[in-house]
């Protein structure tokens, strides 16, 4: 068998004598790796945002909303029915060991006022344990006291957004702001944070005490009601782990008996993100089939040439067979010509890849992240189509009988 | 032991529910060293036989020993390896690769018995030089002239050092003045180097360069003699 340099040379001699078909023939080639490199990046762009968003939410934590979780573990409307007291967070706060702390939560969007500016947001009733499971501190001001807190004082923490949106450069500080026409004093201002991975404005927040939002802010249909309750437990195995001790203190509390289902749904971070990223990834594989259909298309593309140019030079092969080649030869210089096709296709798919998918991570709101697999993954799946479908017409080629290939006109 | 040993060998083409029997049982010994013509009217089964010879083509039937060597069943590979190591083609229509140097046409026998590039290249340099194109190496067919071509053809058919050349019509396309070159250039590889050679023609002229003729009618051997110069 011939060596591969030589190989190498006779495909690219063919491949430069037909200049013109050569590079619409890797055109295939060249939007399929390329569309799924884009694919693959707005994909995986979105599960790294998930990631980031997790780690900005607080580290160990587990989440507990009201709602059923049916036999079959599948949720009916969590939160449809509420059930949650703040109560019980302090409950699995002061009796089991493995939580470090529980923060009520209990949410609306309103309106905020101040002076003539406006400004529609979410408002949160908590208490400080929030901002110490978010590990958020304030920038200036005051936080919470306990007193706040017992006294259900009309008192408020801002983010940065919400600053800059009813204040422009005013000190916020001992201002007062109107949500849903009640005065709110403010003592404290978040230190930003920016942009969540999925391109939330984390710093679009009000805090309120919880007891001011439960009694005087926000409609509740029983006392102590919250929305949910945030736990951080005090290592990452603890929030599988504790999960089952909660679950009984909670069954006890909410008084459940042995044939009733749970009213509440405990989740730990882990499992939201695995739930999140699942469904990210089946629409990174989704998006990533659909772009390396185009590929194969590509491929079918380099196989009609490479019939053609087998039919063409019917004589050059038999000019060769006469010479002394052997299937083999014959075999690998078609092979050779079109898996080159395939990855000069493929590797100026790569470069046009990577700068789509930079384009529309700044043209679009869609974050998209290139990894290397993402690249390479693409540009060997385009060298296999080029072998793939160069098999067959080189086989062809092979197959040729030289006295027939030498007459050929 | 003869060069080429060829016994009851026949040749037939499917032709409806019939065979078309084109060679009718040749017998043929050729000599290491000898100088053949082939001759016969068209249609005759020159060329089938070339072919057969040239290991280009089996045989229906009958038994081919070349250079000791049994061929007639030999797999597609198998002869083109031999194909490779021991003959040379020239043919009618010279078959040089188009937009391919006259050097690379040459290369191409040694790029398929694996010599070396460095090597490759020396040795098609030297082959050409032998014919008379040391000027002419780096153009491409469509740069030279009938004549020219078919001394790279030549050129090619030597490079290996195969030890027989098969020529069908080499100067069938070709003008008188150039036809003597080429077959100046058949006999100086005969005498000198003491290559075989085996040529059809239909011309006279190009025969008497021969040291053997042989006829060909209707797919027999019709005479077979030595050229009296
Ligand atoms: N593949 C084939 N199928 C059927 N018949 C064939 C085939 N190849 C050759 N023949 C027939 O075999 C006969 C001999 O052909 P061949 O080419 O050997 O003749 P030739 O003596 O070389 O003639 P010419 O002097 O014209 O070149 C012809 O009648 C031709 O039609
Ligand atoms: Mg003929």
């Amino acid at each position: 068998m011939i060596d591969a340099a030589t190989i190498f040379a006779i495909a690219t001699r063919a491949i430069k004598a037909n200049k013109m078909r050569s590079i619409l023939t890797s055109l295939g080639i060249i939007i399929g790796v390329a569309a799924v490199i884009v694919m693959l990046s707005v994909g995986h762009g979105a599960q790294t945002s998930i990631q980031n968003e997790m780690k900005t939410m607080g580290s160990n934590l587990i989440i507990i909303r009201s709602g059923v979780a049916t036999s079959s573990g599948a949720r009916s409307g969590h939160g449809s029915k509420p059930t949650m007291k703040k109560s019980d967070g302090d409950a699995i706060q002061e009796k089991i060991e493995a939580i470090k702390l529980a923060a009520p939560v209990l949410e609306e969007t309103t309106q905020i006022v101040y002076g003539n500016a406006n400004w529609s947001t979410g408002v949160t009733g908590t208490d400080r344990r929030m901002f110490e499971i978010k590990e958020w501190n304030l920038s200036y001001g005051r936080m919470f006291s306990s007193t706040d807190v017992r006294s259900a004082a009309k008192v408020a923490i801002l983010g940065q957004t919400v600053v800059n949106e009813l204040f422009g450069d005013v000190d916020p500080l001992g201002k007062t702001i109107r949500i849903k026409g009640i005065p709110f004093q403010v003592i404290g201002v978040l230190i930003p944070r920016g942009q969540s991975g999925n391109g939330m404005d984390q710093d679009d927040v009000v805090y309120i005490p919880i007891t001011t939002a439960q009694k005087k802010v926000m409609g509740i249909s029983f006392p102590d009601q919250v929305k949910m309750i945030m736990l951080q437990a005090i290592d990452s195995q603890s929030t599988y782990t504790a999960q089952e001790e909660i679950r009984e203190l909670l069954r006890q509390r909410h008084n459940l008996g042995i044939n009733k289902d749970d009213d509440f749904v405990i989740r730990n971070l882990t499992q939201m993100m695995e739930m999140m990223e699942s469904s990210t990834k089946v629409m990174t594989i989704l998006l990533g089939s659909i772009a390396s259909i185009s590929l194969l298309v590509g491929g079918i593309g380099i196989m009609n040439i490479m019939l053609v140019s087998v039919t063409e030079r019917t004589r050059e092969i038999g000019i060769r067979m006469a010479i002394g080649a052997k299937a083999w030869d014959i075999r690998w210089q078609f092979l050779s010509e079109s898996l080159v096709l395939s990855l000069i296709g493929g590797l100026v798919g790569v470069v046009l890849g990577l700068v789509g998918s930079y384009l529309v991570g700044i043209l679009s709101s869609l974050p998209t992240k290139v990894s290397l697999i993402y690249v390479l993954l693409p540009f060997s799946f385009s060298g296999m189509v080029g072998l793939f479908f160069g098999f067959y017409p080189a086989y062809k080629a092979s197959l040729l009988n030289p006295i027939n290939a030498l007459r050929y006109e | 032991m003869s060069l080429i040993e060829l016994k009851h060998i026949t040749k037939s083409y499917p032709l409806e529910d019939t065979q078309l029997k084109i060679l009718k049982g040749i017998n043929l010994n050729i000599e290491k060293g000898d100088f053949v013509a082939i001759m016969g009217p068209s249609g005759s089964g020159k060329s089938t036989l070339m072919n057969i010879l040239g290991c280009l083509d089996k045989p229906t039937s009958g038994t081919y020993v070349l250079d000791g060597q049994r061929v007639e069943n030999l797999s597609a590979d198998e002869l083109a390896e031999i194909r490779n190591k021991k003959i040379g083609f020239v043919f009618q229509g010279f078959n040089l690769l188009s937009r391919t140097s006259a050097l690379e046409n040459v290369e191409l026998p040694m790029v398929y018995a694996n010599v070396p590039a460095a090597q490759r290249e020396e040795r098609a340099q030297k082959a050409l030089a032998k014919v008379g194109l040391k000027e002419r190496m780096n153009h491409m067919p469509n740069q030279l002239s009938g004549g020219q071509q078919q001394r790279v053809a030549i050129a090619r058919a030597v490079v290996n050092e195969a030890p027989i050349i098969f020529a069908d019509e080499p100067t069938g396309n070709l003008d008188t003045k150039m036809s003597v070159e080429i077959m100046n250039l058949f006999t100086k590889l005969n005498e000198d180097l003491g290559r075989t050679i085996i040529l059809v023609t239909h011309e006279d002229d190009i025969a008497h360069y021969a040291k053997r003729i042989i006829r060909i009618v209707d797919g027999e051997i019709h005479s077979d003699e030595r050229n009296e110069k």
